[in-house]
């Protein structure tokens, strides 16, 4: 049974129970918790059999690094991946939540889904809430018409590319694409151009960082590199840091021993698995 | 956020901009100092930056005031550039005055009131002032933008300092330790130290990396260092 705090069953969408408190603690001078915003530089490509999406792996809580090596490359379907910039949360479930009704869409019609069945649910849940999910995405898979790549904005809006960046990355990215993305790449030529757009990212924006990751995805078959490139190594230590035993001090020690009750020995088959089906 | 994308339209004519000079801006970096018995280290990353950002990869915070005193100053660059400056021509005018080198001990009360003649538009930096004092003794000024300093043995300072001053608090203060020996430590365990909690803080501070400029002030003269930071 559930309680009060945990009622059995919620409505379905977001919770606005909070807006109208928070508002007025806002107008009392109330400063509400920050999200996790990943500060982030994200490409996508078409190449000859494909596309390539790449990310780096820094995120951002102001001017702090909260994690330095977490995923932005989401899974949508066996064929479409998407990388996601903006606030982590909504990139997350976003791309959660529309990977299952891609799922629900596939097991429906029996077929692989389309990349354009991706875009237009992420869009269409994005335009909704008008802006207020900040996920900024790139969309990248290989279905019945060919390799497709589609950048997604907060609001709404998008387009369907050859080659695409996004996050606050994206001038530094985009400086690496529009100079040497061309069509008809092979895997490999692909693979360095994603690599040094991410890089270029990685070292002319603050608010991204440490490894490349990338995910290639082809007619049939996907590779998820991670890490492709460790493009910062870690500073190494001058001295060593071991605390010496008994740094830490004991305040009062006290031992409670343990007491046999009673004794019994129990002796389980094991269990085989059933194979038959 | 991203603003709305329009194809097209009129812009709103109705809405004038509000006028938003702000007369300040953080260009990041950390500063880190330690004062031993006869030498103080002093030293700052190199990356100058704006929002997000990198101005430069290249430009030490450490300003050479005397042949004993080194000035550390992160914040608000053109700020920096304008104390700075103005501290070194008192510093200069002090000399013609009085016909000896300002000491670091004057050099620290002079900054001081500097930084408080601006009480109600101040400069907005970070100061740390390392040195050796007039018995050869290693010295450590930590300041507010607005005058406040306190003397200290390690100081650390700028957008990485409340990463930074921890470590130092720990290592070479030795707080938060039971049976602790030897509180004392020498100029290349302090120089080593002082490597490896930048190293620290260039891991997650945006602000803070690229290469860190080292300057080990003794009774001989001031040697440089440098050491790499990541670039991301």
């Amino acid at each position: 049974m559930a309680g009060v705090l945990a009622t059995e069953r919620t409505l379905p969408g977001f919770s606005f129970e909070n807006c109208k408190r928070n508002s007025t603690l806002l107008q009392q001078g109330f400063k509400p918790p920050t999200a996790q915003k990943t500060g982030t530089t994200i490409v996508g490509i078409v190449y000859r059999d494909g596309v390539i999406l790449g990310a780096d792996t820094r995120a951002t809580e102001g001017s702090t690094v909260a994690d330095k090596n977490c995923s932005k490359i989401h899974f949508l379907a066996d064929n479409i991946y998407c990388c996601g910039a903006g606030t982590a949360a909504d990139t997350e479930m976003t791309t959660m939540t529309i990977m299952s009704q891609l799922e629900l869409h596939r097991l429906n019609t029996g077929r692989p889904v389309r990349v354009s069945t991706a875009k237009q649910l992420l869009k269409q849940l994005l335009f909704r809430y008008q802006g207020h999910i900040g996920a900024a995405l790139v969309v990248g898979g290989v279905d019945v018409t060919g390799p497709l790549l589609y950048s997604i904005h907060p609001h709404g809006s998008s387009e369907c590319l050859p080659f695409t960046t996004m996050g606050s990355g994206s001038l530094a990215a985009m400086t690496v694409l529009e100079s040497s993305w061309k069509p008809d790449l092979t895997e490999e030529e692909g693979k360095v151009i994603v690599r040094n757009a991410i890089a270029a990212g990685i070292f002319n924006d603050l608010g991204s960082g440490s490894n490349v990751d990338v995910c290639i995805i082809r007619k049939g078959s996907v590779d998820y590199i991670r890490p492709f490139d460790i493009a910062n190594l870690k500073g190494q230590k001058q001295n060593n840091y071991r605390f010496r035993r008994g740094t830490t001090g004991v305040l009062s020690t006290r031992i409670i021993p343990l007491v046999t009750e009673s004794e019994e020995i129990k002796k389980t088959e094991v269990e085989s698995m059933d194979t038959s089906a | 956020m991203a603003m709305p994308r329009s194809y097209g339209g009129l812009s709103d004519y109705r809405t004038v901009p509000a006028p938003s000079f702000s007369p300040y801006s953080e260009n990041g970096g950390s500063v880190v100092a330690v004062a031993g018995d006869d030498f103080a280290i002093i030293a700052s990353d190199t990356r100058l930056s704006t929002g997000f950002q990198i101005y430069t990869r290249n430009q030490s915070k450490l300003f050479k005031l005397s042949d004993k005193t080194i000035l550390g100053s992160t914040g608000c660059w053109c700020d920096v550039l304008s104390l700075t400056r103005l501290v070194q021509t008192r510093i200069k005018m002090y000399q013609y005055d009085h016909n000896k080198v300002m000491s670091t001990p004057a050099v620290a009360q002079m900054l001081s009131v500097l930084l408080y003649y601006k009480r109600f538009f101040p400069y907005y930096v970070a100061n740390i002032l390392a040195g050796i004092d007039d018995n050869g003794k290693g010295v450590v000024y930590s300041y507010d933008p607005i005058g406040h300093h306190e003397s200290s043995k390690f100081r650390a300072g700028g957008t990485a300092g409340a990463l930074l001053q921890p470590l130092l608090d720990n290592q070479l203060g030795m707080l938060n330790q039971e049976n602790v020996q030897d509180k004392t430590y020498t100029l290349e365990k302090a120089h080593a130290i002082v490597k490896d909690v930048f190293i620290s803080a260039a891991e997650r501070d945006i602000f803070t990396g690229d290469r860190i400029s080292i300057n080990i002030i003794t009774k001989d003269g001031i040697r440089e260092d440098s050491f790499e930071l990541r670039k991301d």
